[in-house]
């Protein structure tokens, strides 16, 4: 039996102590778990959302709600821009691609998104069944859309206005699927997809009094923002500056927003993760308890183990390795338990495909959950273990 | 064999104490008699090189302990003497033979499981190296903690109050198993006691051996008379 072997054997000498411990232990770890699970699959939500997106152009306003509205598709749109507008952005030779988003209506709360097939291709979208739309008025589903609404190639539905679920019905356009993506895990997945023509269609059909009337519609007609990929980096330095001062939009950089935006959302994590690392300190207070009381409970047998010629070392280090593997088992179940929690989270509030993707994945940054453990359980064991090495024999053999 | 000479040992803040010197060739028995108070586990704190003497020389198993680091006490008292503690000291998450193996986890070597058989077969208690402390009676504990002292095949063995709280009967039994256990590895047995019984038993046990047994009593204070 080597040290680890039976300071594995004296934990559980007390199983009632060590299970408690190790739980308390466990909820702050697994709160720490849980956020940076949280944080970790927000930055990598964003990311991905933003696909090699450069700059996005829209209305003028808080470029922050342009991302959000247009890339990431959380917010609503600041306000809509003139597509002859949105065309003059593709003479620039600074811009290789312009991909126009225009937003309006929704079906049962999933955006109808008027773009180009080049959005889906933004994020490599493959079809699941069916085909890309190749005229107005129809429409290829993202998968969760076709997943929850139950909805098949063929099927037809009107939209209704807004960005909510509920709005006005447009009653007489209705929608054909003609398509259903595959998940890409990612924005796509909630979206239905469509042909920009057909967000003109529904609302000219609904608002022209008669032929004169479309035909001055046409001539104004708007999309609500251009997601823009640069020919060269180096546009990032003037296009930018070029739109906002000599156009009537704005031009909002969605790696500038997000960071922006995690900094933002950060402020909130410092107080769970604050609250958290009470939690630790609680649980690093229980371990110093229980190993102190444990020290004093065992003064005979540890007396003992001096007089077999054990060196006060030997018994500071049993000590220690007591506290390793209550750091050892706490981390096991602190990451279990946040896994968990993350998952129950996300299938319970059925924020599935949003920004959190579920539980049981394992980014690098949980390294720290071990790592804290260690350093609470070993630290809390330091002063026992102190006590344990400086015990007087003399006492001990009087202690009987 | 244990030799001391002028031995003195000082509590903090109190006044010192002084030992009467002993001198035990190998393989003999001492009876260390004393009411309780009267520095019997002192003693044997300092026989073991638990702690340094402030002053005296003191020799056990040929070995200067005065002249030995705390490491260096340390791995002595591993190899050289086995301690039977009054209390049994068997710790409950372990088995016989686990508790038997704390002896090779304190010296720091590797565990041998053959010694440990063979040491409780010593002691006539083989068939329990599997059970739990709370699973043997008085009688085989106490047996199986005579087996733990004597593992490393110690020159000194040290009992303290190996009697108390046993019946005559089992007394006698005991003190039996210590004697003739003592007497099978040759290793120098000091039993520690104020119990009147010890002295009945040694004296009958080794009666045709002249000085086989000495007796050391302490006196309950063994301050200097700076009063007088």
């Amino acid at each position: 039996m080597n040290t680890l072997g039976l300071a594995w054997r004296y934990l559980w000498s007390r199983p009632l102590s060590a299970v408690l411990n190790v739980l308390l232990l466990a909820l702050g770890l697994a709160s720490i778990t849980f956020l940076l699970l949280v944080a970790n699959q927000v930055e990598r939500a964003f990311n991905r959302d933003l696909a090699g997106i450069d700059v996005v152009v829209g209305a003028k306003g808080s470029p922050m709600q342009l991302i959000l509205s247009g890339v990431l598709h959380l917010d609503v749109p600041p306000g809509n821009v003139p597509l002859s507008a949105v065309n003059a952005l593709k003479t620039n030779p600074l811009v290789a691609e312009v991909i126009p988003i225009s937003l309006g209506d929704n079906f049962q709360g999933y955006r109808i998104v008027g773009t180009s097939l080049a959005y889906p291709q933004l994020y490599a979208a493959k079809l699941a069944q069916g085909r890309m739309w190749d005229a107005p008025m129809q429409v290829v589903l993202g998968a969760t859309v076709a997943r929850t609404l139950g909805l098949g190639l063929g099927q037809t539905f009107a939209g209704s206005h807004g960005l909510a679920g509920g709005g006005h019905a447009h009653g007489d356009s209705a929608y054909t699927v003609v398509g259903v993506l595959a998940p890409v895990g990612g924005v796509l997945d909630r979206l239905i997809l469509t042909d920009t023509a057909s967000v003109w269609k529904v609302h000219e059909d609904y608002t022209a009094e008669d032929a004169q009337d479309r035909a001055a519609m046409e001539e104004e007609r708007e999309v609500t923002m251009a997601l823009v990929r640069y020919r060269t980096p180096l546009a990032a330095i003037s296009f930018p500056r070029w739109v906002n001062t000599s156009t009537e939009m704005q031009a909002a950089a969605p790696a500038l927003e997000v960071t922006r935006l995690l900094h933002m959302l950060g402020l909130g994590t410092d107080v769970l993760r604050a609250f958290a690392g009470l939690l630790l300190l609680t649980a690093g207070l229980g371990v110093f308890i229980a190993l102190w009381s444990a020290v004093r409970e065992r003064r005979s047998d540890l007396a003992l183990l001096r007089m077999l010629g054990a060196p006060p070392a030997r018994i500071a280090l049993l000590l220690l390795a007591e506290a390793l593997w209550l750091g050892v088992l706490a981390s096991a179940e602190g990451l279990l338990l946040g896994q968990l929690f993350m998952a129950a989270l996300v299938y319970f509030l059925g924020l599935d495909s949003a920004l959190l993707t579920g539980g049981l994945q394992w980014p690098a940054e949980l390294a720290v959950v071990p790592a804290l453990a260690l350093a609470v359980s070993l630290t809390a064991a330091l002063l026992p273990a102190w006590g344990a090495y400086r015990s007087d024999v003399l006492q001990l053999l009087q202690t009987r | 064999m244990i030799k001391t000479t002028g031995l003195e040992f000082a509590y903090p803040a109190s006044s010192p104490l002084r030992f009467p010197d002993v001198d035990l060739p190998q393989g003999t028995t001492l009876l260390l008699r004393g009411s309780s108070g009267s520095g019997k586990s002192t003693w044997l704190a300092l026989v073991a090189a638990l702690v340094p003497p402030i002053a005296g020389s003191l020799e056990v198993a040929g070995q200067n302990l005065t002249a030995l680091s705390r490491v260096q006490a340390d791995a002595w008292r591993a190899r050289t003497l086995g301690f039977l503690p009054q209390k049994l000291h068997m710790s409950a998450a372990l088995t016989v033979a686990q508790n038997l193996g704390l002896a090779f986890w304190a010296a720091g070597v590797a565990q041998d499981h053959r010694r440990i058989d063979a040491a409780l077969a010593a002691v006539g208690v083989a068939e329990l190296a599997d059970r739990l402390p709370a699973q043997l009676s008085g009688g085989q504990a106490q047996r199986v903690a005579l087996a733990r002292a004597v593992l490393m095949q110690p020159r000194v063995i040290a009992a303290d109050e190996p009697t108390a709280s046993l019946d005559d009967d089992a007394a006698r039994e005991g003190l039996q198993l210590l004697h003739s256990t003592a007497q099978l590895y040759g290793a120098t047995l000091v039993i520690a006691t104020h119990d009147a019984r010890v002295g009945d038993f040694l004296a009958g046990a080794a009666a045709d051996v002249p000085g086989h047994v000495q007796a050391l009593r302490l006196a309950r204070l063994q301050q200097p008379e700076t009063s007088a």
